[in-house]
């Protein structure tokens, strides 16, 4: 392990570093710590907690948390592969469609989903909760494995082959070991998501199955009993964290420097028996991951443009009405807004984690949010930011902080990677030839992790735009995200609320989808390259 | 270049996004009126026009805060206790009040409109909270089903263990639901606290269906409604969601594909109450604000914005109530304090008696 004995950037202010752990003081330990003490506080029913019934709950979520990561690696690898190796037509449509998912809320997703699972008898079974976790978490893997799959040498397996081995052993000796940081990055983030699911578990999977966070949900909601929701928490907070020091552990064994390509090799379009393998694969998970939302698009089209037209009007004269373009408007700002911080702040957060000797618990610091209850984390907001000395509830600043919060992770475990297989020779050969710090990462590490970058922007965007319990609590109704409106419709009956929230989340997925296709052409401008 | 105008306007967005909370203060009404915050459910909405009455009768603007449904603003406004996010909280109702007043949120306050509201419906003697409007959770049923199948409608809660019904019924989950835990507690009401468990246990061999809440019990379990997607025709809702049915099909149906079954002892009555949060500094508008509620105005609204009931006695209904909703005639009721301590029992009774 060499890391961090050779920084390119000694020079940049070391304040600017102190941004990222500031952030997560603010806005993570501080509400965390703020919900827990009153949780205690106020007292009442804990110890009826460790029942049988809560060991149940435990277990249950690791097991599908451990099935659900295994489907997902399973059948996002050879996504994967055929990303970074070949090209097809329509390939950068093939992957926003199946980012697509990402940004649906669950309530509509699982409208969709049931249709599909009852023809096959499915619904609440661990089955559908399986395959509702593969179908929210499988661009996951194939973007991430498989923007850092693009970047690796492809020489190193030529010339294992031209030494003599087996195409298969090629690739199990010499691609696999270069991709283990990958994917074990994805593999992380894929078990902490499923760790912590709420709403698939709770309408597809039915009540039941429980997970930790359907059970801290029910403990503060159901039953106000706030000191078992909090140590629920707790134990949840304990076991991401276990997670993501095992996976450090290993990822700290596997990662290496290499040589990173920035001028992809040429891609081919795949030919022979091949061929029909790859298109295979594309039209499967093209036909699973856009299914359900094409269903969605069907139906907001059941009375031709009835419902989209129904959509700007208020007739009743609720006060509570919002314009669609108000909606869309508000979401894309929240997005944006976002995907900046999280950018900032993960790239800080990389270079940090990538700096540091023992960087294992910061790293892992970082992870938490992820494995944090939404509810808990939502309440603790709302009473760590409602001091009258510094009210912040139902400011956009909650709302954009909460969202930065979880993209965070997933934009530092994108660029990580990358960033760790960087050769140290380069920085130390700039260095040498008397390049700045600041020239230094412009000029090797930017160009170097960009398409790592770029992956992590568009999952802060996504997450974003499809957050809907942090938002819930924190936004004021005057100021509602797309997700919220799609809510408030499916709240009455009526095909009418039923067909508009169908509408609203057309428009959702039509402006995620050209946001997808636009980060996807963002590339660093020449210049910075020299 | 143009991927440098992309990064611009990228840029752009993120700094828009910051600006509105800090431009928001600069309000450019006239003799800046005061704020009255609200905190309400989900499912909470009124017409503009009666809340604009109320602003300018005070010279205020009213902010509501949507926080959640009924549970989850409980639950805020218990752990917001210390610094309450707002003046007046609307929409606990008798299935979480004893909640509400054992954590001492409010301060009392008896309006005069009181007296013309019914007993029935006035839950708290010491006036900390005021019922506004009243609905009723009753079992709602597919007619074409009914029809086709030559079926009788059930009469009594108990008919659903019949071996005709079986199959046919969904439920809501009532540690993650409201009206599933209105219609527990219906259960305890007809049989008491020794049968209720025995009932469920019947009901659960007859292959009732929970699921999480009403939005996938009624869009996709029950076959009754217009957009419903489900092979169901039992759903537990409300007594006026075939109402809401023709309201919302946009002139579509005459009439409801759906009825409601308001036989005697049949259903629950949610009463919604309303009622000034302690640590308000803004109490004598906070006083205007419940006597607005239960005024004429915004009782008239009550029905067409959230397909309930006005608690004020006299109140004229819309002709689609009219119509349409129905009423339950003789409602399931168990005493408050009773539901208030074995609330987190039944649930927890039930869920180990119908789930595992």
């Amino acid at each position: 392990m060499k890391r961090g004995a050779s920084s390119g950037w000694r020079g940049l202010p070391p304040l600017l570093f102190a941004l990222p752990l500031l952030f997560l003081l603010l806005f993570y330990l501080y509400p965390l710590a703020a919900i827990i003490g009153l949780s205690f506080e106020l007292g009442g029913g804990a110890g009826r907690l460790f029942s049988p019934a809560i060991w149940r709950v435990i277990r249950f979520t690791f097991a599908q948390a451990l099935l659900s990561t295994l489907l997902t690696l399973l059948a996002g690898l050879p996504g994967a592969f055929i990303v970074a190796r070949y090209d097809f037509p329509g390939k950068s449509l093939f992957l926003a469609l199946t980012t697509l998912p990402f940004v649906l809320p669950t309530v509509v997703v699982a409208a969709a989903f049931s249709t599909l699972l009852a023809r096959f008898d499915l619904r609440y079974t661990l089955t559908a909760i399986l395959l509702a976790h593969l179908f929210y978490n499988e661009a996951l893997v194939i973007r991430m494995v498989g923007s850092f799959w693009r970047t690796l040498d492809p020489r190193l397996e030529e010339a294992a082959r031209l030494l003599g081995a087996s195409p298969w052993r090629a690739f199990r000796e010499v691609t696999l070991p270069l991709l283990m940081p990958a994917i074990e990055s994805a593999a992380l983030l894929v078990f902490i998501f499923c760790f912590t699911s709420f709403g698939v578990i709770l309408i597809l999977g039915g009540p039941r199955f429980a997970t930790l966070e359907v059970e801290i949900y029910r403990q503060a909601i159901a039953f106000a009993d706030f000191p078992s929701a909090a140590l629920l928490s707790l134990l949840q907070i304990g076991f991401t964290l276990a997670a993501t020091l095992l996976y450090t552990r290993l990822e700290a064994r596997h990662a290496r420097p290499l040589r990173l390509r920035r001028r992809e090799r040429e891609r081919k379009r795949p030919t022979g028996a091949v061929r029909w393998a790859v298109y295979g694969y594309l039209l499967a998970t093209l036909g699973y991951l856009v299914m359900p939302p094409a269903t969605l698009v069907a139906r907001s089209f059941g009375e031709g443009l009835g419902f989209y037209r129904a959509l700007f009007y208020n007739p009743r004269r609720s006060i509570f009405y919002v314009p669609p373009i108000e909606a869309m408007r508000n979401s894309l700002l929240f997005a944006a807004a976002t995907m900046g911080t999280a950018l900032v702040l993960g790239l800080l957060t990389a270079l940090l984690l990538h700096r540091r000797r023992g960087g294992e618990w910061l790293d892992a610091l970082f992870m938490l949010p992820l494995g944090t209850s939404a509810v808990t984390l939502g309440f603790g907001y709302l009473v760590a930011w409602g001091k009258p000395c510094c009210d912040l509830r139902g400011t956009a600043l909650l709302i954009i902080a909460a969202h930065t919060l979880v993209a965070l992770p997933l934009v530092v475990r994108a660029i990580l990677p990358a960033l760790r297989a960087i050769r140290p020779a380069l920085r130390e050969a700039a260095a040498l030839l008397g390049a700045t710090p600041l020239r230094r990462f412009l000029s090797i590490d930017l160009p170097l992790t960009w398409r790592a970058l770029a992956v992590g922007a568009l999952f802060a965007f996504t997450v974003s735009m499809g957050e809907f319990g942090a938002t819930s609590l924190l936004a004021r109704p005057e100021r509602p995200t797309l997700p919220i409106a799609i809510y408030r419709f499916l709240a009455k009956p009526g095909a009418s609320n039923y067909g508009q929230a169908m509408a609203m989340s057309t428009l959702l997925m039509g402006l995620s989808l050209l946001a997808f296709l636009l980060i996807e052409r963002l590339h660093p401008p020449e210049g910075w390259l020299a | 270049m143009r991927r440098w105008m992309l990064l611009m306007m990228l840029i752009g967005l993120v700094l828009t996004a910051c600006a509105p909370h800090r431009a928001a203060p600069a309000t450019p009404t006239a003799p800046s009126p005061t704020v009255l915050r609200v905190m309400t459910h989900d499912s909470f909405s009124v017409s503009e026009e009666v809340i604009a009455r109320f602003e300018r009768e005070h010279n205020v603007k009213v902010q509501f805060l949507q926080a959640g449904d009924a549970g989850t603003m409980l639950s805020q406004a218990i752990l917001s206790r210390d610094n309450p996010q707002a003046d007046v909280l609307f929409g606990v109702d008798n299935t979480f009040l004893g909640r509400a007043l054992e954590a001492d949120l409010f301060i009392p306050y008896h309006p005069a409109a009181l007296d013309r509201i019914p007993a029935e419906l006035q839950l708290d003697p010491e006036d900390r909270v005021v019922p506004v409007d009243y609905g009723d959770v009753c079992l709602n049923y597919d007619k074409r089903y009914f029809a086709e199948h030559d079926l009788p409608l059930p009469e009594d809660l108990a008919d659903l263990t019949r071996p005709i019904y079986r199959g046919l019924l969904v439920v809501e989950n009532p540690a993650t639901s409201s009206p599933g835990l209105a219609f527990l507690i219906a259960t305890v009401g007809r049989f008491g606290e020794e049968g209720y468990l025995a009932f469920w246990e019947q009901l659960a061999a007859n292959d009732v269906r929970v699921v999480d809440g009403w939005e996938t019990a009624y869009y996709g379990e029950f076959s009754g409604g217009a957009y419903s997607e489900g092979e169901r025709p039992l759903v537990v809702s409300y007594a006026t969601s075939p109402a809401a049915e023709v309201y919302f099909s946009e002139g579509a149906l005459d009439e409801p594909p759906t009825g409601a079954i308001v036989a005697p002892q049949t259903c629950f009555r949610q009463i919604e109450f309303a009622g000034i949060l302690r640590g308000t500094k803004e109490e004598a508008l906070a006083r205007a604000f419940i006597d607005f509620l239960l005024d004429e105005p915004f009782q008239r609204d009550i029905p067409l914005q959230m397909w309930v009931y006005p608690a004020r006695e006299g109140t004229p209904l819309p002709q689609l109530f009219i119509d349409f909703a129905l009423q339950a005639e003789e409602p399931i009721t168990v005493p408050a304090e009773q539901i208030d301590a074995r609330r987190e029992t039944w649930i927890r009774d039930w869920t180990e008696a119908v789930l595992h």
